[in-house]
């Protein structure tokens, strides 16, 4: 189902508790502990999309929001923000970093950056004081998960 | 689609000389072309060529900085990428002559103020210092700027080269530096005065750099709207360029909007965009675009186009559809106002193969980085007069017209 409101539409369950799980692209969301410290944010937990994915949103001291999106087996298989700020990429993109930074080092555009590889889609847009990106392993996209849906 | 191939404008001591009846052609369905600009106190010229970097797309102009109060220490430095979609004066320290004597801002324990701008595909990072900005003739005083790449300031915190690769050197960066003359006022606002920010503004004692509180009155801000007078908005005036491209295009920039008889908005339609986010909205293909915006500062047109096959030569990550393709969006603001904009897209391995010295371009485009945005980069601004309101400034602001 694809959701066309932009961040409405999210059930959003506020968990009053500081941050104490985060994971990269890649990673175990239920087993990471050693970042709550990293993004400086706030967790809220969101449910969406039936049984095919949890939410994890983190809102980061400049109000910048991050979303990530794991899997029933609990692995985070996209990632998406929105805000006034950058995030932390190196932890959010965490082993898919450095294919980023590659990519936009090899480029001969200034803006918005489109990385299509096989194991890594990224998009960063917006301009300073407002942007949005997202990042999907698509070789870990669950069964009946569109991209449009990681954001 | 009618093209007019201006020849370059002259460019004498500053003075815009203008070529008569040479104002641009239209781009596609634009209606209102670029007016014959008259050199004037509020004029500035402005170039696309190749650049310091070997770029495309990329428009720039000279600036002058001088030590603040000090008119006879001061530098002018040419290629200074002009970007709608940032705020703030940023320049390469490597550049800078030595000579050349800026004043480094402090926070109130006297340790020196360092900024982590962020940038869509990278950040650059260095001190914040005050310089008095000269653009044709106007000033600006005690204009807190940002020097990229200080030797002075080379370790950069974590939370800062994690946000993406470094832009801090010219090639990198592809300017000797950047003029931000976006809606916004200052390059990170409240949210930086109330609260220190991971990966922005950072206090640096020889310890090391610790995110800081920086006021309003000392971020990097938009010196266009700290000149005396003409300091509401910038009016970026280009012609328009044939299919093949341009090796160079000349064009102005006009200080202020209906401060003079050169930048009144005529028949301009006006667009106000979210005050919050700069963004707009478009209208294509049927869906609507919420965070779209118009950027001078992006080289290309960052739209959806199906399945479009994308580059694989030196247009690498562009679009290279087999034969140019014509396209129609709408650009609606937040209040509603609306316009039809036509567009090309040609091949771009094919352009850039022909013509490896061209340096502009008004059929480049890209995928889309959101599925919600479309991004009007430079090839938006040939043939077009695009002004740019800034916040705060006008009773109608943030607004872009065009």
């Amino acid at each position: 189902m694809l959701q066309v409101a932009r961040i409405s539409g999210v059930a959003l369950l506020m968990l009053a508790v500081p941050l104490t799980a985060s994971a990269a692209l890649g990673g175990d969301a239920a087993s990471v502990q050693a970042d709550q410290q990293q993004l400086h944010g706030t967790l809220r937990l969101a449910v969406r999309g039936g049984e095919r994915f949890v939410v994890h949103e983190l809102q980061a001291p400049s109000g910048t929001v991050i979303r990530q999106y794991a899997a029933p087996n609990g692995i985070v298989f996209g990632v998406a923000w929105e805000g006034p700020s950058m995030p932390d990429l190196r932890q959010v993109l965490g082993g898919y970093f450095q294919q980023y930074v590659d990519a936009a080092k090899s480029r001969r555009a200034r803006g918005p950056l489109v990385i299509q590889q096989p194991g890594l889609v990224m998009r960063s847009g917006g301009h300073m004081r407002a942007f949005h990106g997202q990042a999907y392993d698509p070789r870990m996209l669950p069964e009946g998960v569109g991209p449009e849906e990681i954001r | 689609m009618k093209s007019v191939h201006c020849p370059p404008l002259l460019l004498t001591l500053g003075i815009l000389l203008s070529t008569a009846g040479c104002g641009g052609g239209g781009g596609s369905s634009a209606s209102n072309n670029p007016p014959v600009v008259t050199p004037a106190q509020n004029v500035q010229t402005i170039v696309v060529d190749s650049g310091p970097a070997n770029t495309t797309n990329l428009v720039f102009t000279n600036v002058t900085i001088c030590a603040p109060g000090n008119g006879a220490n001061c530098q002018t430095i040419d290629h200074i990428l002009i970007d709608t979609g940032s705020s703030g004066l940023r320049v390469m320290s490597s550049v800078l002559a030595p000579s050349l004597s800026l004043h480094q801002q402090a926070d109130l324990n006297g340790f020196p103020i360092v900024e982590c701008a962020q940038f869509v595909d990278g950040f650059a990072w260095g001190p914040v210092k005050l310089a008095d900005v000269r653009i044709a003739g106007e000033q600006a005083n005690s204009v807190p700027i940002q020097i990229i790449g200080d030797p002075g300031f080379s370790s950069v915190p974590n939370a800062c080269s994690s946000t993406g690769p470094a832009e801090n050197t010219v090639q990198t960066f592809g300017a000797n530096g950047i003029l931000g003359v976006g809606v916004f006022l200052q390059d990170c606002g409240p949210a930086c005065a109330s609260s220190s920010i991971y990966g922005l503004y950072y206090s640096c004692p020889a310890s090391g750099c610790q995110p800081a509180i920086v006021g309003i009155a000392q971020q990097v801000q938009n010196p266009v709207a700290m000149f005396a007078t003409d300091n509401n908005g910038v009016v970026l005036a280009l012609p328009s360029v044939p299919p093949a491209g341009s090796a160079t295009v000349t064009g102005s920039m006009i200080f202020g909007i209906g401060t003079q008889t050169n930048n009144l908005l005529g028949g301009a339609t006006v667009f106000t965009v979210d005050p919050n986010t700069g963004y707009l909205t478009t209208l294509y293909n049927n869906r609507t675009y919420f965070d779209s915006f118009i950027d001078s500062g992006s080289t290309v047109i960052f739209f959806p186009n199906g399945n479009t096959p994308v580059c694989t030569g030196p247009g690498g990550g562009l679009y290279c559809p087999s034969s140019t393709q014509n396209f129609s969006a709408t650009i609606q603001g937040i209040d509603r106002a609306s316009a039809p904009v036509s567009f090309s897209v040609a091949n771009a391995d094919s352009l850039f193969n022909a013509n490896p010295g061209f340096a502009a371009f008004s059929n480049l485009a890209a995928p889309n980085s959101d599925a919600f945005s479309f991004a009007w980069g430079l090839p938006f601004f040939y043939g077009r007069t695009v002004y740019t309101a800034f916040e705060g400034q006008t009773t109608t602001g943030p607004y872009i017209a065009f």
